[in-house]
């Protein structure tokens, strides 16, 4: 089975379609979190620093407009993953709500598992992207 | 852009037509219900004086918008109408309250998905150096969309001028979305109507992209009286008989002047006469009661600046507004 990256909600689910989306966001909009786009080449776990698709979406009020932008982003960076995050600002949340992947690379190699020995002959593993063995912008070609 | 699961079953295309026949039916008064539509279109007439062409055009478009509810609902497909709008009249006319009643019906009819108002003029599309304008038309139209892009003034989009003006760009963004993404907003263009048909004229895309050309008429002396005590009754205030003659004659004397815009100059009149008469019963102190605070006498208008201020021809007067009411 080809390598499919698990990060976020849904991402068990197969890739959801644009109407999907357009109802998540829809649902992240009527809950009043305000949305945003980013993506990367880089889909370490442990990346915490994508690239933003411009700023936070915080007076769009209607879907069609983030659906948008999640096109704009994809025709720009068709070899990307990329994420909308839905911010929600209640008091005791302060933090992201909802964040889903809205876009794959056609084809991920996915991860490899590196070994260190050290001391002791112990064993320390670590995850490592084959895509990133190569420069930024030219991975997932 | 609307997903096909808001708008009906996926695949409903396919799907065998079964009650296609010509005697299914559907209730016009059950639909008219639920939408709450009238209650709308009643308080339009009550709260907006005058304005018949108006008034009848958005009858007529909320009358398409049910029909074509209730032709959906048997089946019958029809594309929806586009409803991109010019508002012309002079100021003070009522475009903005229009506007924003109409984002209103057209949100209760679900031709908008949420029914809001975004008015902007040409500082918010337009940008001040190249590249600028196009993400800040893009903000604009994004903000707006599932409601209605009110843009006032938008003759100062193009300027005849100067050919490199930014504002031709953002015509051109705005052309494209009113075209393309017609069930995702609903843009306003208002105006002077000289102005905005030199616009048009110098703009032709944007002129046969509007569907509905609707133009608000300078209101009568009596249509003016009538704004006036509307809006003192929403404030709780009312004026005594004889300050109602004298504000009568204070609009016949400020209707002849330069700038005068309509309701606007009579809200301004209005407050202005509030403070008088908050300075009238302050000096006069003692006990006040409901109907003191309540009533606007005579002098709180006749103290006004257009009362002493010396009007020449006044004697021509009627021979004026026969001038004006032509022109």
């Amino acid at each position: 089975m080809a390598f499919h990256l698990t990060q976020g909600t849904f991402s068990f689910l197969p890739p959801l379609t644009d109407d999907e989306i357009y109802l998540q966001v829809e649902y992240c909009l009527d809950n009043g979190w305000p949305i945003n786009i980013e993506f990367t080449d880089d889909p370490h776990p442990r990346n915490a620093y994508w690239d933003m698709w411009g700023m936070p979406m915080f007076d769009v009020k209607d879907a069609a407009a983030i659906l948008y932008e999640i096109n704009q982003c994809r025709r720009t960076n068709p070899h990307h993953y990329i994420r909308v995050g839905a911010y929600d600002r209640g008091k005791g949340r302060q933090t992201l709500a909802l964040s889903f992947i809205v876009n794959r690379p056609i084809h991920d190699p996915g991860f490899a598992l590196s070994r260190q020995e050290v001391h002791d002959r112990t064993i320390k593993y670590t995850l490592h992207s084959y895509a990133t063995d190569r420069p930024k912008g030219e991975r997932f070609l | 852009m609307i997903p096909s699961s808001q708008t009906g079953e996926p695949g409903s295309i396919t799907r065998p037509v079964l009650d296609n026949s010509d005697d299914a039916s559907a209730d016009v008064s059950a639909i008219l219900h639920e939408s709450q539509i009238m209650e709308i279109l009643q308080r339009l007439d009550q709260e907006l004086i005058g304005l018949k062409a108006v008034k009848t055009r958005i009858r007529e478009i909320a009358a398409l918008l049910l029909v074509d509810r209730l032709r959906r609902s048997l089946e019958l497909m029809a594309r929806p109408p586009s409803l991109h709008m010019s508002f012309t009249g002079g100021p003070g006319t009522g475009k903005t309250t229009v506007a924003m009643r109409m984002a209103t019906i057209l949100h209760r009819l679900n031709y908008v998905r949420k029914g809001h108002l975004v008015a902007v003029t040409r500082d918010d599309l337009v940008g001040q150096y190249i590249g600028h304008t196009a993400p800040k038309t893009k903000e604009v139209i994004k903000r707006s969309m599932g409601g209605v892009l009110f843009i006032d003034e938008a003759y100062y989009l193009y300027r005849q001028e100067n050919e490199r003006d930014y504002g031709q760009e953002a015509i051109e963004i705005l052309l494209q979305v009113m075209e393309n993404q017609r069930e995702d907003l609903v843009v306003i263009l208002a105006g002077y109507k000289d102005r905005m048909e030199s616009f048009f004229q110098s703009n032709p895309g944007i002129s046969s992209r509007i569907a509905h050309h609707l133009d608000f008429p300078d209101y009568s002396l009596d249509e003016l009286l009538a704004i006036a005590q509307l809006m003192l009754a929403e404030q709780m205030y009312r004026f005594s008989p004889e300050a109602l003659k004298a504000f009568e004659a204070y609009l016949k004397r400020r209707m002849h002047m330069p700038r005068f815009s309509n309701a606007r100059s009579v809200r301004n009149a209005l407050d202005r006469a509030r403070l008088r008469q908050a300075n009238r019963l302050v000096a006069r102190g003692g006990r006040l009661s409901k109907l003191d605070l309540m009533t606007i006498e005579a002098e709180d208008i006749l103290a006004s600046r257009i009362f002493t201020e010396n009007i020449p021809d006044e004697e021509q007067q009627p021979a004026l507004s026969q001038d004006t009411s032509i022109v």
